[in-house]
């Protein structure tokens, strides 16, 4: 069943098509990769996904319904939500703020109770800490819960940032560069999260550069080059094609 | 851990609101602390805009001179009770507030400083120029505030108004940042981007802590107008606008305690300074400039930070 459904999906900036005419089907309950080069258009076709950017021409379908040109957080109510190659942590919370921040829609947020700390806000409060505390200790950043996020370190940011999407109970999970600038270590850890993430159901989509964790996560693996479709399937089929190969180390000729 | 620090800040705040006149050697000292509770209460919702959202506003004084007006005009041209005129201007000035936002708060940094300092500077012009209705240059006289037979009348009675407003404001306020709708604030302040993918509108709640901050400077207003009796344009001006955000800034952004604290130096400070006579406005300066760069994060965040480390050494 394919939860989401991308249909000849264009962007332009200024002269130059960063994404162009890509059509592609995610299926429910799988990981699946972007991979190509640097420029290839990857995380302009994330930001088009999840509403960060307007698409120029094409359509996007997320569970059948057209979410084309829908804002980031009417996404997230959908069951759509993402992390950032560049952190976008707050860093002027605690790391469980940050992820309480990720509980926000299935809190009730209105004014009046909140300025008057009824005693319902308060007791939904407690319960969401308690299961933000869980995601964090999900995450593998237990010893970080009341810290600021300010004090963290970067390989727990990128895992704290996970923890903040999973409390938005999303159907879709989108990674952008989960890896990127982690050792070999932390990049085992995250590794580790996103087959945890994907056993509960959560299908996620990820870009990444580092191939051996794409290689071995990926059920379906959709290769970019210049905003086009170069290759799509399994991993040996992709790490098979000539046109992937010729991208990534240059012609052979 | 933070209910506590909430309960015993109030109530340290409440103790010295309390005891504080037992070291007034006159009358005149309720009027300056009047005039900082009032400031107090006006920065505290300003901080929620300023210092929780990361927003910024260039003309608050705007909206606490309309709440004045609105106050002065109802009660004394269409004999409206004091306090059903105080809450009509704060609906209207939180209407207004709405209607503006939308656009205004589409621009980021230095451009909504600017759009800010505009809205300020067209109520200031209007203050002045609509003479039919405000009194023009010459301002507007404005009654006592009676409600149900009781009236408040003389600074030392305004103290204990005062004071107890701003123990409502400090105790919403900290209500709120420790809420879902305090977090997603300061979400927006944090990383807009990150905050709209996990579900939070961020143009809503830049509205809606755009509108508080102004119904808080709307309510000031109106109690300033009956507790001063004349209110002029000035109240308004482009330069009491930056004053009340200088104090958000001095006494720490993002610090509830910290913009009343702001509020009262800043208040207070110039009183004090008279001893300087000729040199009052550079020992201020002076004062002002040395807090920022050695103290950029304000007062009293900085101040609780170097507790905190100095007991985590101990």
């Amino acid at each position: 069943m394919s939860l989401l459904r991308v249909n000849e999906l264009s962007k332009g900036f200024g002269g130059v098509l960063a994404v162009a005419d890509l059509s592609f089907t995610i299926n429910a309950g799988t990981i699946h990769s972007i991979i190509g080069p640097n420029g290839a258009g990857k995380t302009t076709l994330f930001n088009l996904i999840t509403g960060v950017y307007r698409p120029t021409s094409g359509r996007i379908l997320f569970d059948d319904v057209d979410i084309t040109g829908k804002r980031p957080y009417e996404l997230a109510a959908l069951g759509m939500s993402r992390t950032f190659q560049n952190l976008q942590i707050f860093f002027n919370m605690t790391a469980v703020e940050n992820v309480m921040v990720g509980a926000h829609l299935h809190l009730q947020p209105r004014l009046l109770p909140s300025l008057l700390h009824l005693p319902s806000v308060r007791r939904r409060d407690a319960a969401c800490r308690e299961r933000c505390l869980e995601l964090i200790e999900f995450v593998g950043c237990g010893k970080y819960r009341d810290a600021d996020a300010a004090s963290m370190p970067y390989g727990a940011l990128k895992r704290l940032e996970i923890a903040r999407a999973l409390a938005s109970q999303p159907r879709l999970l989108l990674l952008d560069e989960p890896a990127a600038g982690l050792n070999a270590t932390e990049s085992r850890e995250i590794d580790d999260v996103i087959k945890r993430v994907a056993a509960q159901g959560v299908t996620v989509v990820l870009v990444e550069h580092d191939m051996k964790m794409v290689m071995g996560l990926s059920d379906h693996i959709l290769a970019l080059d210049y905003g086009r479709k170069l290759a799509e399937g399994t991993p040996e089929e992709v790490g098979k094609n000539p046109d992937v190969i010729n991208a990534y180390l240059g012609a052979a000729n | 851990m933070q209910m506590k620090a909430r309960t015993t800040g109030l109530a340290a705040m409440a103790i010295i609101i309390a005891l504080l006149p037992i070291t007034f050697p006159n009358p005149y000292y309720y009027d300056i602390a009047d005039t900082a509770l009032f400031n107090a209460v006006l920065c505290v919702g300003l901080n929620l805009l300023i210092g929780y959202t990361g927003q910024i506003s260039l003309g608050h004084a705007g909206f606490f001179a309309l709440g004045a007006y609105a106050s002065a005009i109802l009660t004394l041209r269409w004999q409206v009770p004091p306090l059903a005129a105080l809450l009509a201007g704060a609906v209207a000035v939180g209407a207004l507030a709405f209607v503006i936002a939308r656009p205004i708060l589409r621009l980021k940094g230095h451009y909504l400083a600017m759009a800010t300092l505009g809205i300020g500077i067209i109520i200031y012009i209007v203050l002045n120029t609509e003479g039919w209705l405000t009194g023009g240059p010459d301002g507007l006289m404005a009654d006592n505030f009676t409600v149900l037979g009781w009236k408040i009348k003389g600074d030392g009675s305004w103290y204990w108004v005062g004071g107890g407003l701003l123990l409502l404001a400090v105790w919403l306020s900290l209500n709120l940042i420790d809420s879902p709708v305090g977090r997603a604030l300061r979400a927006v302040h944090g990383s807009e981007v990150g905050a709209e993918v996990v579900g939070v509108n961020t143009t809503h709640y830049k509205v809606l802590v755009f509108v508080v901050s102004a119904v808080f400077a709307s309510v000031v207003g109106s109690l300033y107008a009956h507790k001063t009796g004349l209110i002029t344009p000035g109240i308004g001006s482009f330069f009491r606008s930056v004053e009340l955000v200088t104090m958000v800034v001095l006494g720490g952004m993002a610090s509830t305690f910290g913009a009343v604290v702001g509020a009262i130096i800043l208040s207070v400070l110039p009183h004090v300074l008279t001893t300087f006579e000729d040199y009052e406005a550079v020992v201020l300066g002076l004062i002002m400039m040395s807090t920022m760069i050695f103290m950029p994060k304000g007062l009293v965040p900085t101040v609780m930070r170097r507790l905190r480390r100095r007991r985590a050494a101990a």
